[in-house]
């Protein structure tokens, strides 16, 4: 069916190339994703009190903060508590452990009731304004820039989706225009001799759908090879910074997504070639 | 079989190939069509395989109005006709077998039939120790007679014969009517044209001659 099996590698590779840009990005947001999620499942405020905040300070701010009624509830982190939660936590113990004295402050944790961006932050401008209170601060709020910014991200990769999949479809069409060109000999005989058009199209339109199925697998192994790839170095990395973290592949339901859809686009354009070109050919 | 009632053809361009004819072939009859060229043979061929319309009047094949005919039931009557094209319209990119299996691959047969009839087909008109070749290697006299194969490896109850005989010597001409004639002794209908006047003078045959389109008596 090919005209030559190199054209066909390169059509081939041409498809994979081609779907494999909107899917190492869809990825790559799936990736990122899940790390926002697990860094911020709630919103909280972190108050941090001065340093000459005494025992009676700590207790009087904690009455005033459980009368607040947009509190939902409160944690009280002493710093020498905080400092060795940062010892276990950020790989950088050597560091700490180095230092005269703790630099961190007395902290309160604050989970408030409600989670909307404005309610947050005219909360937080309140408790910036209690006694003894240094820095109040919105943890959340990088994540809501973060979470902008994935949607931003996923909007890209629509785009270059619904982009390249016209590229794919205009492959195909114009792949299979060339095999209509150099059959039409066959074809006009089969027509002649009582071949009807649905079996003259049937193997257009299986090849169509041949080369999505290949071209998907190809866009898969690209992917999967190159996170295999990413990860090994970022295993040193993340061994650096004494963390686990590893780029997850596309997960089975993606993968058979990713073909099936790379088949449909493929059976659409051979489907609408055969459809354009067959008609065109007249019989002698 | 095949009726002809006061057909016209007129090409776009206002040439007009057919005009007003009207004939009739029985079922089983054998029939020969001559005239010189452009006369109309090959309009009349186009029209009884539906290739083309008459511009006026009806053709029937099968009792079957060819104007009433769907675009859809097309190619089943088409698989009625087995039909020798004057310029062979072999496919090269294939050996001898699988251009005489192209007939059948579309009647959907299974496997072990189609090498039944191939081999069937080819032994009839003396290919069968061909069959490995390509057609191109074949002789003129050779590629004529597997287009015969072909045409008649779906047992059509129809034969129709463009200038079989039109670049072949005495001898090859003698052979391939040899074989039309035992196609007509098992109650094959044939209508062939030729210009051929040994073979129109060496036959019983009914003949019927056109003249820049018309039909003589």
């Amino acid at each position: 069916m090919f005209a030559s099996p190199l054209a066909g590698f390169f059509n081939i590779l041409v498809i994979g190339i081609t779907l494999s840009l909107p899917v190492g990005m869809y990825v790559l947001l799936q990736n990122a994703q899940g790390l926002v999620a697990q860094l911020s499942s709630t919103p909280q405020i972190s108050l941090y009190l001065q340093m000459d905040a005494s025992e009676d300070d700590v207790a009087k701010l904690r009455t005033q903060l459980e009368q607040h009624r947009d509190v939902a509830s409160n944690e009280f982190v002493p710093r020498l508590k905080a400092l060795e939660q940062l010892k276990q936590s950020s790989g950088l113990s050597d560091v700490i452990s180095g230092l005269e004295k703790n630099p961190l402050p007395d902290a309160f944790i604050i989970h408030p009731k409600l989670s909307e961006a404005q309610t947050l932050e005219k909360l937080r401008n309140d408790l910036a304004k209690l006694p003894k209170v240094e820095i109040a601060q919105l943890d959340a709020a990088w994540a809501y820039k973060l979470e902008a910014l994935l949607k931003f991200g996923r909007m890209i990769v629509i785009i270059l989706t619904s982009l390249l999949s016209l590229a794919l479809i205009a492959i195909t069409f114009n792949t299979i225009r060339l095999q209509i060109l150099t059959q039409h000999d066959e074809i006009e005989v089969a027509k002649l001799i009582g071949a009807t058009n649905s079996f003259i199209r049937r193997p257009f339109l299986y090849f169509g759908l041949t080369q999505g199925l290949l071209g998907g697998i190809t866009a898969w192994l690209i992917t999967t090879i190159s996170l295999m790839l990413l990860n090994h170095q970022l295993v040193t990395l993340s061994q650096l910074y004494a963390s686990q973290f590893v780029l997850r592949s596309l997960t089975t339901g993606d993968s058979l997504t990713l073909l099936m859809f790379s088949m449909y686009l493929g059976w659409l354009g051979a489907w609408l070639s055969v459809g354009r070109h067959l008609s065109k050919i007249d019989l002698q | 079989m095949i009726s002809f009632k006061h057909v016209h053809k007129r090409y776009p361009g206002g040439y007009e190939a057919l005009k007003n004819v009207s004939f009739d072939v029985a079922e089983g009859e054998m029939v020969f069509l001559t005239g010189h060229s452009g006369a109309g043979k090959s309009t009349l061929f186009k029209l009884i395989a539906a290739i083309e319309r008459p511009t006026n009047g009806n053709v029937l094949v099968n009792k079957q109005n060819l104007n009433a005919l769907k675009p859809r039931a097309l190619p089943f009557l088409r698989r009625n006709l087995g039909i020798i094209f004057q310029d062979h319209k072999l496919l090269f990119d294939r050996n001898v077998f699988d251009n005489v299996m192209l007939p059948l691959q579309i009647g959907g047969f299974d496997y072990r039939e189609i090498h039944k009839r191939v081999r069937a087909a080819l032994d009839k008109v003396g290919l069968l120790s061909r069959e490995k070749s390509n057609p191109i290697a074949l002789s003129g006299g050779e590629q004529q007679r597997l287009c015969i194969a072909r045409a008649i490896v779906n047992r059509p109850s129809i034969l129709l014969a463009d200038e079989p005989t039109g670049n072949l010597d005495a001898e090859y001409t003698h052979e391939i009517m040899a074989i039309f004639k035992s196609f007509h002794q098992v109650g094959v209908t044939l209508l062939i044209s030729t210009h051929d006047e040994a073979v129109l003078q060496n036959s019983d045959v009914r003949v019927l001659a056109l003249k820049h389109g018309e039909l003589q008596a």
